[in-house]
């Protein structure tokens, strides 16, 4: 590929503004909130493009790109079933709970509404996940810098490193969230040129589809049963991914969640999962859509060589498409997401470690300027190792596969935790801690006997939702019923926690704009009209 | 603290500006269906403009608060 000077020129100055952000908020990080909580002054308009941002990573760019090369239009599952109807719930109904008890951290919540084992279990096993996604960022970084500028993979993985730990070790999560709305608008306006393009040469949407394989242009025309491209039927798609992975991650997932805790009140806290959503709707146009022209113009495509596997749709689009200067704003829109993904990871680890873990169990009572040094201590420890399981994912043949497997494994039992936590009050400390332990020890259980060859699925997607569907089946279960033998916290207790023992709410008079509501009711119509269209 | 449209728009000004120069300097074309474009002038224009909003928005409404 034809790198010239002016595409690494373009990088460059992408990286003077990004450690420019960090620097330019250093001296507001001064106590220990303004580093991890952004000081809860963030306006939602910010956080918002923040919490899609920070998913905006190596899974959606590259991994749906892939995707849709692999199983057209079902691919939209990912998003008008698995991410917008749960995106809304957390609005809507969650995020009163989470803004409202002026927790820190979603473990923090587990802490108040259960008790501390459950907590810790939740922490440990959120610090595990965010280092091991954080990883898929910086291995899709050097996949993609050896293919189009030939860097060596650790040059790449350890450059990608240092400048995510500068910003976000300057301004913490201010720094992390404001790059993110930068990086959102440089992986909008990189991508965007390259559906229409490729579309125009095919000659039109309606010739796409006369092309491509059978099954690719219907979401759910073909999914009566299993025989479809991505081999799983309605109920599989529903239960495990709409449902159990979808809410699992959305609405428990501290990673996006987060950003929300950043915004100043809890009106902008609602909105910003439902201002991530309207971009989210339109957002298969610039992943999934380059996916299925791929198909068609890039015929290797698919093929087992490592420079044209699926993973690599993106890059090779970029390479034949775009000029010296529009490759240099495409490879910068990558390096983009990848940077926004690997830092949403590292700021909420970093959260987590110093309030849930450290500051909890292993030096309590320190000043907080103690605190907020571990937390940039954590940032650095984070990021090292991140660069360690970046290399542990070269192991896996699918990024896709490779999260899903982490997601199943953690935040599939968990969304069966706060469901039961925050919308009935009978559930107890004792039974939400041994409901989470097996719902994720049976998630592993499922994943061995699937991965010895015991048992088999049509496909490794297939596996993971249903993997997720029965890790959560058995912590709700097990939460229920042992609910039924164990103490229950006194309801005072409970207050401002559970559904039905909060105060009323002030009502704030707001334009209909700005009125969570109608947001999700717009988004909602809007996603199921999609869903419709391509049936 | 920091007005986030200032950096953007500052950004998307330098990049588009460095793509349409560029453009002229090499008019490389990408055929788009059955004619062409200079991708890098287009491209850069439009990101140019963009840039352009966003500072001018820092001038028109101080409170980002949105």
């Amino acid at each position: 590929m034809n790198i010239g000077v002016l595409d690494y020129s373009i990088i460059g100055i992408y990286f003077v503004f990004v450690l420019g952000i960090g620097y330019a908020l250093k001296k507001q990080m001064v106590h220990s909130e303004d580093f991890f909580l952004s000081g809860r002054s963030i306006p939602s308009w910010i956080t918002g493009l923040a919490f899609i941002s920070a998913n905006l990573g190596a899974i959606e760019v590259m991994g749906m790109a892939a995707n849709g090369a692999e199983y057209g239009i079902m691919t939209t599952h990912f998003y008008w079933v698995g991410a917008i109807p749960a995106m809304v719930f957390l609005a809507v109904f969650m995020m009163p709970f989470y803004y409202s008890s002026r927790i820190r951290s979603v473990p923090e919540y587990l802490k108040l509404r259960f008790n501390e084992p459950t907590r810790a279990f939740n922490a440990v096993s959120f610090a595990v996940m965010t280092v091991l996604m954080s990883g898929i960022n910086m291995y899709a970084m050097a996949l993609v810098f050896k293919l189009l500028l030939n860097w060596s993979m650790t040059a790449s993985i350890l450059v990608s490193a240092a400048v995510v730990l500068a910003y976000t070790i300057l301004g913490g999560l201010t720094s992390s969230i404001y790059n993110e709305v930068l990086q959102f608008f440089l992986v909008l306006f990189g991508l965007l040129p390259l559906p229409l393009i490729a579309l125009a040469n095919i000659g039109g949407w309606d010739t796409m589809m006369q092309k491509l394989p059978p099954g690719f242009g219907h979401m759910w025309a073909q999914t009566a049963t299993a025989n479809n491209p991505m081999g799983v039927d309605w109920i599989g798609i529903v239960s495990g991914l709409g449902f159990v992975l979808s809410f699992g991650y959305w609405c428990t997932d501290f990673l996006v969640i987060q950003r929300a805790f950043a915004a100043k009140n809890l009106n902008a806290a609602q909105r910003t999962p439902l201002i991530a959503a309207f971009p989210k709707v339109f957002f298969p146009a610039i992943t999934i859509l380059p996916g299925m022209l791929a198909l068609l113009v890039i015929p290797e495509l698919g093929s087992n060589t490592t420079n044209y596997s699926y993973n690599m749709t993106m890059p090779l689009l970029l390479s034949k498409y775009y000029p010296t200067g529009m490759l240099g704003i495409g490879l910068t829109a990558m390096m983009a997401s990848f940077m926004s993904g690997m830092a949403g990871n590292i700021t909420a680890f970093n959260t987590v470690w110093t309030y849930d873990i450290y500051q909890s169990y292993i030096a309590p009572n320190k000043s907080d300027d103690h605190y907020l040094w571990i937390g940039r201590a954590a940032t650095a420890i984070g990021i090292i190792v991140s660069v360690l399981t970046a290399y542990l994912v070269m192991g896996f043949p699918s990024i896709m596969d490779y999260m899903q497997m982490i997601f199943s494994f953690f935040n599939a039992p968990l969304f069966a935790t706060f469901l039961l936590g925050m919308f009935w009050k009978r559930a107890t400390p004792w039974a939400a801690f041994w409901g989470l332990v097996c719902g994720t020890f049976a998630a592993i259980i499922h994943w061995y006997i699937t991965y010895a060859g015991y048992h088999s699925y049509p496909s490794v997607m297939a596996g993971n939702f249903w993997r997720s569907t029965y890790a959560w089946l058995v912590c709700f279960v097990i939460t229920v019923v042992l609910s039924f033998f164990t103490k229950q916290k006194p309801l005072e207790e409970l207050k401002g926690l559970v559904w039905g023992l909060t105060d009323p709410a002030i009502v704030e008079v707001l334009p209909w704009y700005k009125k969570p509501k109608i947001l999700a009711a717009i988004v909602l119509v809007a996603t199921i009209a999609l869903n419709i269209v391509f049936w | 603290m920091l007005d986030l449209r200032l950096p953007i728009g500052w950004l998307f000004i330098i990049f588009g500006t460095m793509l349409v120069i560029f453009g002229y300097a090499n008019p490389v074309v990408t055929p788009v269906g059955e004619s062409s474009i200079n991708l890098n002038i287009t491209w850069g224009s439009v990101m140019g403009l963009f840039g352009l909003i966003m500072c001018l928005l820092t001038k028109t409404n101080k409170d980002s608060t949105g």
